[in-house]
Formats: C-alpha cells, structure tokens, sequence
C-alpha cells in the first residue's frame, strides 16, 4: 500500500506525542500486551452476551458477528472539535434548506448552480414530495456525516448519510464498553459525555410531529430482526422508551396511521423510520415490498403523520449531488463552508472521464449509488489486473461512477495481531435537526484494521473505536 | 403494548418454560433407568416420554428403534423436532431477540446467554459431563430466566403476557405428564397401583418438584389418587394445573381488553372447576377423559388469548 505521510493522531512528525495524547500513550506504554488482549477478550465475550451484533447477509438467516472493537480510543482536543462541530451544523442547516428548495421553488436550479437535470433525474428525488410541507421544513432530521481528517485540523466531508444512517448505538455502547474495561483512565482525561443522545433525539422527533398534535406517539420503524443494524433500531427504541414496530404492526385508516396493540389500535404521530424510501409502501413504491405500510404516503402527504428522516431526503446525499454541498451552503446561508469537500470527478463528464481513466491507479472510484463500501475501486490499493476490470466497466458506465484522489486518512493507534500500530479511520458524527440543530460531541470512529486498508466499513472488515472529545 | 410483541413475549415465555419441561420429563427416565428394569419396561418409559410430547409419529420417522441414546438425542437435540430442547431455547432466543428493547437487559442477557451456551453444546459434551447435570442445567437456566423476569421486569403488560405463557404452557406439560404415567402404571383403569410402582410414582413427583410437596401435604404414603389430586387441584402445589389456571386467570384480568371478556369467563371458569373439583369423582370419571378434556380446554384457552390479543385479525 501506498499510502505514506498520512496523518497520525498520536504521533507528530518527529515521533513526538501530541499533547492530548501524552497521558494516554504514558498509560498505554505501562500496560502489557497481555493485559491488553485480554481486555479485549473481556470486551468480545460482553458484546456477545449483551447480543451487541449485526446480521450478516448472505450466510443463512440470524447469522450475527460482532463489529470489531478496539480498545484504543481515538482522542479528539476539544478545541478541533468546536470548528468541526460549526461545520456539521453548517453543512446540515444547508442540506436540509436545499432538500426543502428542492421540492417547492428550485431556486438553486433556476440561480443555475446545479444542472437541473442532475437533481430531477436523480433516482433520489421523489416527485410524490413536490410541493410537501413537512413540520419545521425539515426533512434529514438525523445526519451521519462521515469526515476524515487528512492533517491537523483538516477535515473531509466524504459523505452526508441523510437517508437511515446507522452506527450511534455502536458509539454509545462503545463508552460504556470503555468505562466498564479502563474505569481509570476515565480520571485522567475529562471526555465529553454521549449518552444523552436518546433523549435530544427522542426531543427532535417531538419537536416535528404533525402540526397540532400536542403529545405526540414516536414509534422506531425496524424491518426486522434480521436487518443488519435491528440490534440499533432496538437499542434506541428502549432507550427512548417508545415502541419498536414492523411494517405489518401499522396500519393506515382515513389518512390517520395506527398500531395494532393489546389495547386496540392507538395512533402513531411520528415515525423514525430504518426503511429506506423504496419499501416504506408498497402502494407507492416497490410493490413487492413487506417492510412497508400501505397507504402511508398518503398519511404523510396529507401531513397526518411525520416520517423522520422525510421521504426523498436521499436526493440531498447523492454522491452525483455531492460535489454542490460547498455551492448550497453559499446560496443558501450567504456563508464559506468550514468543512472541505473532497474534490470530485463525475465520470459522466467527458472531460472527468478522461483524467479518471489516465489516473485510475491513484484515485478512489465509488459508485453514485452505492453503500457501505461494496462496488468501489481504490486505485493504490488495488492490482493492476484489478484496475484494468475496473476500467472496463467504467467505460461501458460511466454515469455510474465518480472519483477522488485517494485521502491520506489519519491514522490512530490500534491493537491489532502485531500489537499496537496505526490504522486508518473516519469518523461520523451524528446530528439532530429539529427545533434546533443538535449534536453530541462524539461520534462513531470506524478503523480499517487491515495493514495499509483505507476501506473502513464493518462489511469490509473494518472495527470500532471509542472517540473521545475532550472536554475544553 | 404491540400486539406482535406480546406474542413474542407468550411464546419466549412458553419456549423456556417447555425446555424446562421436557429436561424434567427426561431426567425422572433417565433416573428410572438406573433402577432394575426389563427391556419392555424400559422401552414403555422412553415411549410414554415421545407421547406425552406427541412426538412418537415424528421420532419413528427417524430412528428405529426407541432407546435411551435415540430418545435423548432426539429430544435434547435434534434439529428437526420443534419441540427439541435446543429449539425451544433458540425460539425462546428468537422470541426475546425480536422484543429485546421490551426485556430489561438482564432478562434479555439471560436468555441470550443460555441460548449461546446450548449452541456451543455438543452431544459429545453432554456424554462426558453426563445426562443429569445437563437437566440440572436447563432446569436452572429456566429458574434463572423466571427470577430475572420477577425481579427486573416492570410489572405492566409485558409481564402480564409473560406470566400467561409461562403458566398456559406449564398447565400443558403438567397435564400431559400425568395422563401418560397413569395410562402406564394403571393401565386398566385401576385406582391403587401395586408396591412396586412406588419409584415410579415417586419419580413423578420428582419430576415436577413434588416429592417433598407431597411428603409435607399428605404424610401418608404414595397413592396415585393423591398424586393426581395434587398435580391436578391443588393450589398451593406451584406446578398444579389449578395453580396455573389461577396465575392464567389472574393475570388476564389485568390485560383485559374490549374483546376479550368472553376469554376471561372461560379462564375463570376453569380455574374454578379445577378449585372445586373433587379427585374422587375425577377418578370415578376416568382420569383420562378428564385430563383430555383440561387439555382441549387449556389450548382452547390459547387460542382466544391469540385472537384477543396477540394477532387480532383487524
């Protein structure tokens, strides 16, 4: 792997711990890799009691694994935090205000700072949406923003996860993990609590159910036991102490949706729904579906219900919508985005086209459409005779892809099989936008555990980590 | 609370409480073929243990003959059967992993836990560690779950629908045991059995926890009449089909709905035929035809708390 001269977020240039590192490094360096393997062990053997797992597709139902926890945590001084934290409220404010735009005036279209066509035949845009109010106009309620950092202080947007982003229970639970394992360590360091998070996020819901509704009904919509993130679905519907329901659990009767309970059916006002669009009604969209609940879209149209986030939020995270974020938080907020966008080329122009394909070798190639790191091309990391298969399906569709030059992502110590060493990670976190924008300061670290890997997500055999931002 | 998650709620509770049944069944027979036996004896026992199930048709289909090894494997392990100790407590598993956020984590822990243990249990660990400390353990793990539940558990709905269960399925297994060993050990519908039988009647009492029960109630000697009396009407006696019908009985009252009043007359009124029931006329009657009759009645009973509550149909 090529990657040199990245980043380490213990580690200055010249060897030197960072400041906010010093008493953790000098703690770490009195511990025994023994001890060290065998807190891991301990931290295995909980997750799998606690049933902390997420199913696996493909290998039979009701397979699970863990997500790989490191024991290490990745340390954020509180000082970098605060402009990271400007920017995500910054770049969420904007993305909902152009979700909004979207769907009633399209005055960025008509200013012409993005092709018209680029957003209307975008398979995220939803026509049933067009002219939709929806409560406060907001429509991504909960955003998991990925950002890497490539130096000091320098932060990447690589993707806003406006759709049903997952990972906040990994965050939570990782700190009581942290907690129960190195008690001490907690003296040392004074790390931003996280596990308030349910209830800004039960608050946020609140605060948008439908216009008139005073005590509202929240439900968690899961597709089920067998979905890859429903240990999450159903950790944050106990947290927040409201019901967790299936599609088959609701049912819609004069625009009003309901949940079939012991005690009759009892109306549902807002619904923070882990369905993608596609299967929210089978009505409106993929017939096929079993997730969903029929006559839903026509509850939400008439503004009988809130769905969290809003049908048609996924026009706004779009990796072909990407590249405008930095245009949107200007035409919209009057203001220069904090956070950088990584440059893009969108294949599907000629001219991109051909500089991908000179430096296919150097660049990550992604798919528009694609999720959790599957169908993805890095270039450094990948063999020549991968390059070339790669190539050709870029030829045939390139409408399919974009690229970017491959970040030098930061990498934080790890305990791996070598013992400790660097590894790559990311970071998201998650904000809330309802009656304000709101986010705890935290997030959930993902770490390619494999040498020299850059790809960090758990299908792809990426861990966990702990993140900490320390308090100022 | 979410119809779907009281059913699940019922059938985790039914599935643990039918594990811990089935070890008790299995372990009374293992016990009683340590005791001097014929081959016939032997093979009658391991029978009436498929039949009270109702599982002979599903055994015959894959083994030849009835043995001890044959019965245990198939009974504690076997993929196929439904009713396996190892696939109730992997549908109690499923049961509470689908309403996990419902449990309190240490109930959800526990069944989890007990559900990855038998996972990773061989038939070859169970030879080695032996046939009775395997009873003794999922017998322990059942008592583990149903304090965690009491202890932890809320006492609202979901705790209502985990009791109804737990008793319904008890009820179930008590009734079924005792139908089966006095068909065995009365064939011709005497009343007094011979000497000989005392292990056996002995070894039931065990295997519902009532050896001691019944030294202490009747202080007399072991009569099968008695031993009906006890499993069937006494409401003292925790593992009586009155004392489940009255748990039943209780905790429906406090779900009840707007449908379900004529549930809870039949539950009431079975709870008090079993309360006032006299073991004389039972046994005049024919013990059988009774307990086929408390059967039909308690999975009638099922039934309509499934209509009422649990997949209403509108």
């Amino acid at each position: 792997m090529t990657i040199k001269n990245f980043y380490n977020e213990m580690k200055d240039e010249a060897g030197q711990v960072r400041p906010h590192y010093a008493s953790y490094a000098a703690w770490l360096s009195e511990m025994p890799e023994e001890r060290l393997a065998q807190k891991r062990a301990e931290a295995d053997a909980l997750f799998h009691r606690h049933g902390i797992t997420f199913a696996v597709y493909g290998e039979g139902a009701g397979t699970e694994r863990l997500i790989p926890f490191d024991i290490i945590p990745r340390i954020i001084p509180a000082a970098e935090w605060k402009t990271l934290e400007s920017g995500l409220r910054q770049r969420v404010k904007a993305l909902n205000l152009f979700i909004h735009d979207i769907y009633h005036g399209q005055e960025i279209l008509k200013a012409g700072h993005i092709p018209p066509d680029q957003v209307l035949n975008n398979a995220q845009y939803r026509r049933v949406m067009q002219g939709v109010d929806v409560p406060r106009g907001i429509y991504a309620h909960i955003a998991g923003v990925d950002v890497v950092r490539a130096g000091a202080g320098e932060y990447y947007v690589l993707e806003d996860n406006l759709r049903v982003p997952s990972g906040v229970s990994y965050m939570m639970e990782n700190r009581k993990m942290m907690m129960r394992l190195f008690p001490r360590l907690f003296s040392r360091y004074r790390v931003a609590p996280v596990d308030r998070y349910p209830d800004m996020l039960l608050n946020m819901l609140r605060s948008v159910a439908p216009t008139g509704v005073t005590d509202p009904t929240v439900v968690v919509l899961t597709p089920g036991a067998y979905n890859s993130a429903y240990f999450e679905h159903a950790f944050l519907a106990q947290q927040m102490g409201v019901e967790l329901v299936e599609g088959q659990d609701m049912f819609v009767k004069d625009e009003q949706v309901f949940m079939r309970t012991t005690q009759g059916p009892q109306r549902v006002d807002v619904i923070y729904r882990r369905v993608d669009d596609d299967f929210l009604d089978p009505l409106a969209f993929r017939p096929d579906s079993v997730l969903g609940v029929p006559g839903i879209l026509g509850a939400y149209q008439a503004g009988r219900v809130t769905l969290s986030n809003a049908i048609g939020s996924g026009v706004a995270d779009d990796k072909s919508i990407y590249p405008y974020v930095p245009e949107m938080v200007r035409f919209y907020l009057g203001e220069e985005p904090i956070l950088h966008n990584v440059p893009t080329y969108m294949c599907r122009k000629k001219d991109d086209l051909a500089y991908v394909l000179d430096h296919l070798a150097e660049l990550v190639v992604k798919e528009v459409h694609g999720a959790g790191g599957y169908g993805m091309l890095v270039g450094p990391a990948s063999s020549k005779a991968e390059v070339e298969t790669f190539r050709e399906v870029l030829i045939k569709y390139p409408e399919r892809y974009i690229a970017q030059p491959t970040l030098a992502l930061s990498a934080c110590p790890t305990f791996v099989e070598s013992g400790v060493a660097p590894r790559h990670i990311d970071l998201r976190p998650f904000v809330l936008s309802g009656e304000e924008i709101q986010l705890v300061a935290g997030g959930l670290t993902r770490v390619a555990l494999r040498d020299g890997s850059l790809v960090v997500n758990s299908s792809q055999g990426g861990g966990t980590k702990d993140t900490w931002v320390l308090e100022a | 609370m979410l119809s779907r998650t009281a059913d699940h709620l019922y059938w985790m509770a039914r599935y643990m409480e039918r594990a811990e049944n089935i070890a008790r069944i299995l372990d009374v027979n293992h016990r009683m073929s340590m005791m001097p036996q014929s081959r016939i004896q032997e093979e009658q026992a391991w029978g009436a243990t498929l039949r009270i199930m109702g599982l002979e048709a599903a055994f015959h289909q894959r083994y030849a003959e009835i043995t001890p090894d044959n019965v245990l494997e198939f009974m504690i392990f076997d993929q196929d059967n439904l009713s396996s100790i190892r696939n109730c407590l992997r549908a109690a598993r499923e049961n509470a992993h689908a309403v996990r956020g419902t449990l309190t984590s240490e109930l959800w822990e526990t069944t989890n836990g007990t559900w990855l243990k038998m996972r990773d249990f061989t038939p070859e660990a169970f030879a080695d560690a032996g046939a009775g400390e395997f009873f003794e353990w999922v017998k322990y793990r059942s008592h583990l779950s149903r304090g965690v539940t009491i202890g932890t558990m809320l006492q609202d709905e979901a705790l209502r629908f985990i009791r109804i269960g737990t008793f319904l399925e008890r009820a179930d297994n008590t009734a079924r045991i005792l139908d089966v060993k006095y068909q065995l050990l009365l064939p011709a519908g005497e009343v007094e059995g011979g000497a000989a039988d005392y292990y056996q009647w002995s070894a039931l009492l065990r295997s519902v926890s009532a050896f001691e029960v019944y030294r202490k109630v009747y202080r007399d000697l072991i009569t099968p009449a008695r031993v009906a009396e006890l499993l069937l009407l006494r409401v003292d006696m925790p593992r009586s089909l009155a004392r489940c019908m009255k748990e039943v009985y209780t905790n429906l009252q406090r779900v009840r709905n707007a449908q379900s009043a004529e549930t809870e007359r039949q539950a009431g009124e079975l709870e008090a035929t079993l309360r006032f029931g006299r073991i004389d006329d039972i046994v005049r009657g024919g013990l059988h035809n009774y307990v086929i009759r408390m059967l039909a009645r308690t999975q009638e009973l099922g039934n309509r708390i499934a209509d009422d509550f649990l997949v209403p149909v509108s």
